[in-house]
């Protein structure tokens, strides 16, 4: 399914082996990981198996039946309910405009540091490392307050400002590693034929490191989708809810019964999945490329 | 040496970090040596709120409380997650074929692509007293006695939410370190094999020997998240019950938010943010020099 960049090698020269060493070992060792898996993924198919079941069904079957019928009404009333097409589409603006504008930062800043070496790089990259690892607590209330003063506190531009730059600093510090290694010669050749600092960058160094910068964005794009603290102290009004923060304050609601809630699950999830099944490949390269976060 | 000129293209990103980071920074630093609850007058009182922050138990428990969840977010899953990738990669995808290997792989790291307010959802509702699915299950085969409110009794909410954090983490991990693995040299296993070396040496002498960078980045970043964890605690048990399972995070967000002590929640997030620079950049050093 995912990545597989080597196939062993060695499997050929290996099978002989097995075959000789055929004992019951390797089927306790693949049941027991079975197990295990069964444990991780069953909170996700009992949420499942609940969001498509009529209340009915579920006070008379219990948790761990599976459904007489498909009930799709749990789904549909919740959607309705939280108007959950306005909260997906706030989180998908922002995610978007995150993941243009974070890669735009970054590759700004990075062709300084990386490829123009400007002085005092390393006191910018200590600075974007550290700007990495800060809590959002430290910055929260100022920014909830400079927010308030500027009239952009509850609104999605606030959120789209803050998270560019924090996403950037990781994008820098990532960009400017493979920056610095950039084949000089492609440079060289650019000077010669007389392109500009800036046509360099949009028509050699750009294009070269499309692979990374696919990497990045898809980064950027998840995280700010799945970013909570920050949109739960922003966001306050209903019509400006991201997913996450919709889902989040309904937890504990009275007026969410069991199905309801599995059904709240279920539709939190989706987006999720279907974000991974499609990014899947860049994603797990990324995950192993630059892991600081 | 030759490429001059570069630093207009950094205007854009130090204005813009300037902005978001450094000025909030510099204020939350200088609001935690005053009093304030928002709006009036910022009135300073030098190392006051430390003080008092040393005093208070709360901020304690929130601190032991982390520790625990850096057991569960970085020490386990780590530990765990090498074992698992070794047995993945040298045993499963050998002896069953990488199919099997990457299925697995991909299993265990869906847990971390939920977003943080579904995994409260979904735990939520499977530790739910009453209508919980645990519970259920524990009724249905006979272990009714140990049925629990599990999130919502002091005694078992932090060990509830440790379980559910290790469910989390523990994909990541088994992601990095498979990854690690396929720069090892197949032919150092095949060698360890003609020495009669079997499966628990070449695990311990090859395999985490060779993968210690990744080994050294999953800890420091399962531990920087464990340090900053607000999310999981936020939706699963919102501090409770009885601050059993307050953390730093959680409790700078109170006094900001609900209590309006901002310089206290200043404070608060200033000694957080302390720890987790010195903490990394100790890290840092520690990892360089046992990778020479």
């Amino acid at each position: 399914m995912t990545v597989t960049a080597t196939r062993a090698p060695v499997e050929p020269a290996r099978t002989e082996h097995a075959a000789t060493r055929a004992n019951p070992l390797r089927f306790v060792i693949l049941g027991a990981l079975l197990a295990l898996l069964l444990i991780v993924i069953a909170p996700l198919l009992i949420i499942a198996i609940n969001a498509v079941k009529s209340p009915a069904d579920y006070a008379g079957g219990g948790p761990l039946s599976l459904p007489t019928h498909l009930y799709w009404d749990g789904i549909v009333d919740f959607w309705n309910r939280v108007n959950f097409g306005q909260k997906l589409w706030n989180s998908f603006i922002t995610s978007f405009v995150v993941a243009v504008l974070g890669v735009l930062l970054s590759i700004l800043n990075a062709y300084a540091l990386g490829i123009g070496k400007v002085r005092g790089r390393l006191w910018f990259l200590v600075f974007f490392l550290v700007a990495n690892l800060l809590p959002q607590e430290v910055l929260v209330y100022p920014l909830y307050f400079l927010s308030k003063e500027v009239q952009l506190y509850d609104s999605l531009i606030s959120i789209v400002i803050i998270f560019t730059v924090i996403q950037a600093a990781f994008g820098t510090y990532l960009l400017t590693s493979v920056y610095q290694e950039f084949p000089t010669e492609l440079l060289d050749a650019a000077d010669v034929d007389g392109a500009g600092k800036v046509r360099t960058l949009w028509s050699v160094v750009v294009p070269v490191s499309r692979p990374t910068l696919g990497v990045l964005f898809t980064f950027f794009f998840i995280w700010t989708w799945n970013e909570f603290f920050l949109p739960l102290v922003f966001l306050v009004s209903n019509d400006n809810q991201t997913v996450p923060v919709a889902l989040g304050v309904l937890q504990g609601d009275r007026l969410m019964d069991a199905t309801m809630t599995s059904a709240s699950g279920l539709i939190g999830i989706l987006p999720a999945l279907i974000f991974f099944l499609v990014f899947q490949r860049t994603l797990t390269r990324g995950i192993t490329a630059g892991a600081i976060k | 040496m030759r490429r001059k000129g570069y630093w207009p293209f950094l205007i854009p990103g130090v204005l813009a970090s300037l902005l978001v980071i450094v000025v909030p920074l510099v204020m939350t630093v200088y609001t935690s040596f005053t009093k304030w609850n928002g709006v009036g007058e910022q009135r300073w009182i030098g190392f006051d709120n430390y003080t008092r922050l040393f005093e208070d138990s709360l901020f304690w428990s929130s601190f032991s409380n982390i520790l625990l969840l850096i057991l569960a977010m970085a020490v386990v899953p780590t530990l765990l997650g090498l074992f698992l990738a070794a047995v993945l990669f040298d045993y499963v995808a050998k002896k069953f074929g990488n199919r099997w290997a990457s299925l697995f792989r991909s299993g265990f790291y869906l847990p971390q692509i939920i977003p943080v307010a579904v995994t409260g959802i979904l735990w939520g509702w499977i530790l739910h007293p009453e209508y919980g699915a645990l519970n259920r299950i524990l009724d249905t085969i006979g272990l009714g006695s140990l049925a629990h409110n599990w999130l919502g009794e002091p005694g078992s909410a932090l060990y509830s939410v440790m379980g559910i954090m290790i469910w989390v983490q523990l994909g990541y991990p088994i992601v990095m370190f498979m990854a690690g693995l396929q720069r090892v040299d197949p032919e150092l296993y095949e060698a360890a094999d003609l020495d009669g070396a079997n499966w628990w040496q070449r695990f311990r002498k090859i395999t985490v020997y060779l993968i210690r960078p990744e080994f050294y980045v999953v800890l420091v970043t399962t531990t920087i998240s464990a340090l900053k964890i607000f999310g999981p605690i936020f939706v699963l048990t919102g501090g409770g019950p009885s601050n059993a399972t307050l953390v730093p995070s959680y409790f700078a967000y109170k006094n900001f938010f609900e209590k309006a002590q901002v310089g206290y929640g200043s404070a608060i997030s200033t000694v957080l943010t302390v720890l987790i620079i010195v903490l990394s950049f100790a890290f840092l050093r520690l990892q360089n020099r046992s990778l020479k």
